[in-house]
């Protein structure tokens, strides 16, 4: 620890409590940040690509986590170090994004660490770096938009996105049914999708797994699956024509916000209160009645004498229903949420053309399909899988596939996958570097260098030879000059991607590269740790 | 330089060949402790709680072993959740799931040290599963539309599940049992509407199922104990202190007289309870909640048979088998609707007295009432049989069936042999593994039984070299034999399950390289 002493050699207390903090500083400080964040990296590499590994996690309570999602991985990890943790947010915000590719995005970061290190041992000054990855970033962005694509489909010709989704789906475990579970996201997609204004709300789409059953069961249903039952055994199961009263005030006395107390101190008091409290019951369920619901949802409880009540009316009810299904269901039947029994009238119901009940296995689970909705609008996945943590993986898959759906709805731009893409980038960026006349010219190169490490990930991956492969397809693409050859995963026989129709979206790889440049400049300008050492 | 901690003190990392042996090694381990259980001459295991008591159980459902164990390592917990899976969706076949499992962990491991990479072991045991599923498929016997048949198929599942449990001694008993319970369902699988009574005393042998409804409880004294052509309420009410429900109430008096007009009141409103309930003309009132003295008392006067405290699953049923609502409001006696019986009666069981519904309207539910010698041989006898329901609710309705005793084993094994034969590339060894993997379930329950497994096996699969062969392995005479005419049957969702599931278990666990453990959370945080 550097210290500052005056002229009576005393020193100065720049720090508090300095002797128990650990200070890097300069050079060791870039060289341990890198150090880590290459750490990180070199985790998540062989996740990569359709023939990736995938990583067991076992929580701090002893659960266990199976996945290959790189954003997953990287949050269940739970890491101490602070660079560490950068790169765990890159991977979060690639997933907030863009929802894939957090893998190869912090694959990238971890090439351009390594790149940026042997740099620095030539002497250059990591802000000359930082510039230089800059520039490059640039010129990759650029050169991604020109070699992109633009990729046509509409409702009925939905073919190309279920081949794009199918390309995400093929790195999970649940490459084994792909085709099913892509054309599920895009169905899922499109029908919720608002092509005019090019906008896809994510929330409208379900995902509601279930373990029993195996994988091929998944099924899409047009309309909301919730995860209860009618709250008396004895209502019946199946309800067509429904009108749907969506309540989240209880079935129970009401209980006034301002605090209160009713004193009781004559028998006639006592008398009135309990008629009272029966008439409220009646009341709240003749009001529903009323207005013509066939079926009441309802966010709280019920009191046993209203539930009776219910059943005795004949007006099936479900209870306990969460805030987000309750904003669901509305949405699908074209429904209201009323939080007062006095504002239920007969516009509020939704419609539902049929509910009806489903249990499952030997063990008493139920489930409540809404289905045929005024507004079919709102969908839901549902997930049958061997396991728990099948489940869980599948439920991630299937986010990422109708992310990458959404996101060739808002912008139809493709490039091709299998690494194409990033030996394309390479070699612009390896061209325009003889152009910058300064120091930045290096980090240039090496930013181009960092771009071969994800095919060369991939290929390493998929059990080929890395160094030979890559510049096999590299060669080819200079030498015909077109951007589609990518590497050959899957042993297919052809390096060109197009006829694998391996595709990725323009914005998610150009997400990736900004992004991961960004955390390595960030990273690179650090020059000073100070960090308690008892930590 | 060092690289500094990534990750917490005590997290643990193991990466590439040392991940996939931790993976390996807890998935057999669990594997094999399951595996001397398996088949009708499997071996029972000891269970001892480490809670208070150290409670004993004495078990042979691999379910319930492995649900017991504290486990750490990662990956047997996975084989642990494909075990408690195949309990929950269709009941049987547990021990088998994770045996396969291990065994198809066990090849793939001799194959990734002949240095095959996982993938293609992947790629290779997923058409070897898809392969032997349509070797299945191709196989099934469907006796559906045949009603005799079909019921002769059920009785000899049931039987076949139960010769590997503690019921095996009297298995054609409780297979008559299991079978006449499941066609009282009607095709439902909710075998809550099964009840299952648990008496210590007698012999097994002395077990019945009763057409009836029984109640675990005793009549109130001083109430009839015999009714005939009983009306019943099924009610779920409170019936001890009617509290008023509306937010904040509470009583405030200042003198000891109004205390007294309070709680005249309150007796009052009870009264008033009784009486609307009474005013449905029952003969037998049952709650589920308690029923204080006072309203015991008025019920007795009135002639009425009260019953307090079902629990709620008996509730349901009773309201099942009675045809009656569940009531909790009595001011519109005409529109509820009241369950009916025969016959009520309090009927002795051993030394206890239950209660007996006889006669009932709907015959959805029904009872079996369990005798045995001690309180491990019930618990045991309970879990057995539940296995034995669960697998025939599942077969009525996909009533396809396959013989037992290896056979499907063998068929699959045979089919996917063949594959491998045709398959060029290094997935042949897969399947190859897959095949042997599948032949080491029959050899499982050969050398369990004490048998030359070696022998029977390689008898078996010459056996099985002839089209259309039924052979398998009879344990009882120790030798190859036709599982058709020795009735050994067993459901094809079973074991579809089974092979669906430890495929995509042993797919899990190859396909990771790589373990984080993270720091264990600390103690403190959760107080």
């Amino acid at each position: 620890m550097a210290l500052a002493f005056d002229e009576f050699g005393r020193p100065f207390i720049i720090l508090r409590e300095q002797d128990q903090k650990t200070r890097l500083r300069g050079i060791d400080a870039q060289k341990a940040n890198i150090a880590a964040g290459k750490a990180v990296a070199r985790i998540l590499r062989s996740s990569l690509g359709p023939k990736g590994m995938d990583k067991m996690l076992q929580g701090p309570d002893g659960d266990v986590t199976i996945t290959n999602d790189g954003a997953t991985i990287l949050e269940q990890m739970d890491v101490d170090n602070q660079i560490a943790k950068l790169m765990v947010e890159l991977s979060r915000s690639q997933d907030y994004e863009i929802g894939d590719g957090t893998t190869g995005v912090v694959v990238m970061a971890g090439a351009l660490l390594e790149q940026a290190e042997r740099q620095l041992d030539r002497g250059i000054h990591p802000i000359r770096i930082a510039e230089g990855y800059e520039m490059a970033s640039r010129v990759a962005v650029e050169h991604l938009e020109r070699i992109s694509q633009k990729f046509e489909f509409d409702v009925n010709n939905y073919e190309p996105l279920v081949q794009t989704c199918m390309t995400t789906l093929s790195s999970k475990i649940v490459n084994r049914c792909k085709r099913s579970l892509a054309e599920i996201a895009v169905k899922a997609v499109l029908a919720v999708a608002d092509l005019e204004r090019k906008d896809v709300n994510l929330d409208l789409i379900k995902i509601e797994g279930k373990v029993g059953g195996n994988l091929e069961d998944t099924e899409l249903i047009y309309g909301i699956l919730v995860d209860k039952d009618m709250s008396h055994p004895q209502m019946p199961k199946q309800i067509e024509d429904a009108h749907i009263a969506i309540l989240t005030c209880p079935f129970e006395p009401p209980k006034p916000k301002t605090k209160h107390k009713v004193d009781i101190d004559t028998v006639e008091k006592f008398e009135t209160l309990r008629k009272q409290e029966q008439q409220y019951f009646d009341e709240m369920v003749q009001k529903c009645k009323d207005v013509g619901a066939t079926l009441v949802i309802c966010q709280w409880g019920f009191d046993d004498e209203a539930n009776h009540l219910l059943m005795h009316r004949n007006l099936p009810a479900v209870r306990w229903v969460g805030g987000v299904e309750l904003e669901l269901i509305a949405i699908a039947t074209g429904g209201r949420i009323v939080p007062r029994f006095q504002e239920l009238t007969s516009e509020k119901l939704g419609k539902a053309g049929m509910v009806r009940e489903k249990s499952f296995g030997t063990t008493k689970e139920r489930m409540l399909y809404i289905e045929h909705c005024a507004n079919s609008k709102a969908v839901t996945i549902f997930i049958r899988g061997g396991n728990k943590m099948m489940i869980e993986e599948t439920k991630r898959s299937i986010h990422d596939a109708l992310c990458v759906a959404r996101n060739l709805i808002r912008n139809k731009s493709i490039v091709y996958g299998g690494g194409a893409a990033e030996i394309a980038c390479s070699l612009a960026v390896d061209a325009a570097a003889d152009k910058y006349p300064g120091v930045e010219q290096y980090a240039i190169r090496a930013f181009a260098e960092a771009l071969d490490s994800v095919p060369m990930a991939l290929a390493e991956n998929s059990g080929l030879q890395p160094i030979e492969t890559l510049s096999a397809v590299k060669s080819q693409q200079l030498k015909e000059n077109i951007p589609f050859y990518g590497i050959d995963c899957n042993d297919v026989g052809t390096n060109d991607m197009r006829e694998q129709n391996v595709f990725e979206t323009l914005i998610g790889k150009q997400q990736q590269i900004l992004l991961a440049t960004q955390v390595v400049k960030m990273i690179l300008k650090i020059d000073d740790v100070i960090s308690n050492s008892e930590y | 330089m060092p690289i500094d901690k990534i990750f917490k003190d005590d997290a643990n990392e193991e990466k590439g060949e040392r991940a996939r042996m931790a993976s390996f090694i807890g998935a057999m381990a669990v594997a094999d402790l399951v595996k001397s259980t398996l088949g009708p001459k499997g071996m029972d295991k000891i269970l001892q709680s480490t809670g208070r008591g150290h409670s004993v159980t004495v078990t042979n459902d691999g379910a319930t072993i492995l649900k017991s164990l504290h486990i750490d390592n990662p990956a047997a917990k996975v084989l642990v959740d494909i075990s408690k899976v195949q309990d929950d969706e269709v009941g049987d076949g547990t021990t088998s799931v994770v045996v396969l499992a291990g065994e198809l962990l066990r090849e793939a491991e001799k194959l990734v040290t002949s240095k095959i990479h996982p993938m293609t072991i992947i790629a290779g045991y997923r058409m070897a599963a898809e392969c032997a599923r349509d070797a299945l498929l191709k196989r099934v016997i469907d006796n559906k539309e045949n009603a005799e048949k079909f019921r002769s198929d059920l009785l000899k599942i049931a039987m076949t599940t139960l010769c590997s449990k503690i019921l095996s001694q009297d298995k054609e008993h409780f297979a008559e049992m299991a079978v006449d319970a499941v066609f009282r369902l009607k095709g439902s699988t909710n075998l809550e509407a099964i009840q299952i009574i648990k008496k210590p005393g007698g012999s097994l042998r002395d077990s019945f199922l009763d057409e009836g409804f029984i109640l675990d409880k005793k009549i109130g004294i001083g109430q009839p104990k015999r009714i005939e052509n009983a009306k019943i309420l099924v009610a779920n009410t409170a019936m001890d202190t009617d509290k008023v429900k509306i937010y904040g109430a509470r009583v405030r008096v200042d003198s000891m007289t109004k205390v007294a007009e309070i709680e005249g009141a309150e007796k009052e409103k009870m009264k008033d309870k009784v009486n609307k309930i009474l005013a449905h003309g029952i003969n037998c009132f049952v709650n589920r909640q308690l029923i204080y003295n006072f309203p015991e008392e008025l019920f007795a006067d009135a002639g009425v048979l009260a019953i307090e405290h079902a629990d709620f699953e008996g509730i349901e049923r009773l309201g099942l088998v009675t045809g009656g609502e569940i009531a909790s409001t009595f001011d519109n006696p005409e529109s509820v609707k009241l369950g009916h019986c025969k016959l009520i009666e309090e009927i002795m069981i051993g030394e206890d007295k239950l209660i007996h519904f006889s006669g009932v309207e709907m015959g959805q539910a029904c009872s079996i009432v369990l005798r045995g010698a001690s309180h491990h041989v019930l618990d045991e006898a309970e879990r057995s049989l539940h296995d034995a329901l669960c697998v025939l609710s599942q077969t009525v309705n996909d009533s396809r069936v396959l013989l037992g005793g290896g056979w499907p084993e063998m068929v699959m094994a045979k089919e996917v042999d063949e594959l491998a034969r045709k398959t060029a590339g290094k997935k042949s060894h897969a399947i190859e593994a897959f095949s042997r993997a599948l032949v080491a379930i029959p050899t499982t329950i050969a050398d369990n039984a004490g048998l030359d497994s070696a022998e029977l096996v390689a008898q078996l699969r010459a056996e099985h070299h002839n089209e259309g062969c039924n052979a398998g392995i009879d344990v009882i005479s120790g030798a190859v034999g036709d599982m058709k005419e020795r009735g050994i049957y067993e459901a094809f969702k079973v074991k579809q399950a089974v092979l669906l599931s430890a495929t995509e278990a042993a797919e899990m666990i190859l396909r990771v390289d790589e373990i984080i453990t993270c720091a264990p959370r600390r103690r403190e945080d959760r107080m």
